[in-house]
């Protein structure tokens, strides 16, 4: 038991931050406390799914938060037009973002370096556009969540509820397939190929297919989310689904907290949207909020490449057995 | 015959850099593959081991058609190499490094079992005391015998070394040679890139020599030190033809 522990203090760590702030709301019993955990827990749900792509295989994913996008086009679609209920809307987003990312890999994870970073950008514009041209999806108006289907819920505060926790959950759910990912073979194989990807298949590792599944697994969480956050905000567009300034946040968030850590993704999410709280309430600085997120994102490749948890792991061999 | 290299051609563009070789290896033996700069040798293993595809010709290993194949194909049929300028995983400890040659080698491991043999591999090439060191902090003659670690590591039919002695100092190589020997002992065959003369003379069963693409010369190690067309290839190059004839001179790091 204890020997069970201490192998996954490394995961226990994230979660009980995760806890924590899950807990906050209802704590407090503070409906505008549960919106501001509520996008915390978004943002670090995303940056650990980019995360196993970013921080263990090496690539630049720019435009990852396509697969977000795709996946709240791909639920409402099913729920206001054939009438699915959510699970299986949130199970469709997540299966079609991960198809997708899979038959997307295939041909793009070829490209290295900046090559696949662009082409990921030219991806996610290409997916505004033509989500825009397509009527069945409501072309540049997007679609709407027809408030009956809160019904179920008890109405709109009951939906809240359920997506807040359903939100806690794929939290849960990323950070222990980041760490379990982290720990296995399949993990090892993907810091391989991020450190010398020729060095790597020249040891036998099938680069293709590992950087094809890891590209995969870090698609169907955003794909799950999308679909929960589009519900939860009534509406969905081109402009919203596939916001590029979004998919820059999400490396900040990685960056910042510490690339290829587990715990990382979740720092780093959780101090940026903190901190943009505090910049978007300053009647000064709330137009320069991504300005901040361009400089912080400077800073950290310039002065701390490894981020707040992976520059904690250099300094300090304990540190480095309890924060993955 | 282990490795069967078979008229191998590779053409870059208008360049012949590996011109109609053909090579045999028997199974436990070391062959020494040597020539001046630029002759093509990292080339030709580069198409023995599916780094990319020869132009023309084939190459066969324990009876299977290897040539084209992807370097990942070849490594985990048991043909693995170390690279002439080290390639460590840099963030990864040394331990790990090696775990990954042992995990994705001919004997496809698990975690734990490759650990094992990780460990076991560190110890036999003297890195047992660096194990939870990054490998990006090793120095260059470290770095070498991680190379020669994560190769061994996949327990390999046959071993690439391409220039594991560059760059060691005396001790350093004369400590690799044994590591070497012991490898052969262990039954694995063993075909070298080497420019430091003495050694490779003296560990090989037979030389080859390339220049300009070509094969040159063949044969036991002392009837290749006194070819004529190989002293010529060499011409040019009075340090290298010193130490053909000289056997206790070292060379400076080639690279």
């Amino acid at each position: 038991m204890m020997d069970f522990l201490k192998r996954t203090v490394g995961l226990w760590i994230p979660l009980l931050v995760v806890a924590g702030i899950a807990a906050y709301p209802l704590i407090t019993g503070s409906d505008s406390n549960r919106e501001a955990m509520f996008s915390i827990l978004l943002a670090i749900a995303l940056a650990s799914s980019l995360n196993i792509l970013l921080g263990y295989t090496g690539y630049v994913s720019f435009g990852h938060i396509v697969f977000f996008g795709i996946g709240g086009y791909a639920g409402l679609y099913v729920m206001t037009v054939l009438g699915w209920n959510i699970w299986f809307a949130v199970l469709l987003g997540a299966t079609v973002a991960g198809l997708i990312a899979y038959l997307l890999g295939s041909a793009i994870l070829r490209l290295r370096g900046g090559y696949f970073a662009l082409a990921t950008i030219g991806v996610n514009e290409a997916m505004r556009a033509l989500t825009g041209n397509i009527d069945a999806l409501g072309g540049p108006i997007g679609m709407d969540v027809n408030f009956s289907l809160y019904k179920p819920f008890g109405g709109p505060g009951g939906m809240l509820q359920f997506v807040f926790w359903s939100v806690v959950a794929l939290t849960v759910l990323v950070i222990i397939i980041s760490f379990v990912v982290k720990k296995s073979k399949f993990g090892l194989g993907l810091q391989a190929i991020r450190e010398d990807e020729d060095a790597a298949e020249d040891m036998g590792v099938v680069a293709p297919r590992a950087k094809t599944w890891a590209y995969v697994l870090s698609a169907i969480i955003p794909g799950a989310l999308g679909v929960l956050f589009f519900f939860k905000n009534g509406h969905i567009e081109p402009g919203e689904a596939f916001r590029l300034a979004l998919s820059i946040e999400m490396i900040v968030w990685v960056m910042l907290g510490g690339i290829g850590t587990v715990l990382g993704p979740v720092v780093g999410a959780g101090l940026y949207q903190e901190t943009r709280k505090l910049l978007l309430t300053n009647a000064y600085l709330k137009n320069i909020q991504l300005a901040v997120a361009g400089a912080l994102l400077l800073a950290i490749v310039l002065f701390v490449p490894a981020g707040i948890v992976g520059w904690l792991r250099s300094r300090n061999a304990r540190l480095r057995k309890v924060l993955e | 015959m282990i490795l069967t290299v078979d008229h191998v051609t590779k053409r870059f563009g208008g360049l012949t850099a590996v011109d109609d070789v053909s090579v045999e290896l028997e199974e436990g033996m070391i062959l020494g593959l040597i020539g001046p700069n630029g002759a093509g040798k990292t080339t030709l293993f580069n198409c023995i081991t599916g780094v990319y595809p020869p132009t023309s010709g084939s190459v066969v290993f324990r009876g299977k058609e290897i040539a084209g194949s992807k370097a990942y194909t070849v490594a985990r049929m048991g043909l693995a190499r170390t690279h002439q300028i080290v390639r460590p995983l840099n963030d990864l400890t040394v331990r790990e490094n090696v775990i990954v040659g042992a995990c994705y080698g001919r004997e496809n491991l698990g975690l734990r079992d490759g650990a094992k043999v990780a460990d076991e591999v560190l110890e036999f090439v003297g890195l047992a005391s660096r194990t939870e060191e990054l490998a990006g902090k090793l120095n260059v003659a470290q770095k070498k015998r991680l190379e020669l670690a994560r190769a061994l590591a996949a327990r390999p039919h046959m071993l690439l070394l391409d220039e594991v002695l560059a760059g060691l100092n005396t001790a350093e190589v004369t400590g690799m040679l044994d590591t070497i020997r012991a490898i052969r002992e262990g039954g694995v065959t063993i075909l070298m890139i080497e420019h430091i003369m003495h050694a490779v003379m003296n560990l090989s069963d037979r030389i080859i020599v390339l220049d300009y693409g070509k094969l040159i010369a063949e044969g036991a190690p002392e009837a290749v030190a006194q070819d004529e067309r190989v002293i010529e290839a060499y011409l040019g190059d009075p340090d290298i033809i010193e130490e053909v004839t000289d056997v206790d001179a070292i060379e400076e790091d080639p690279t």
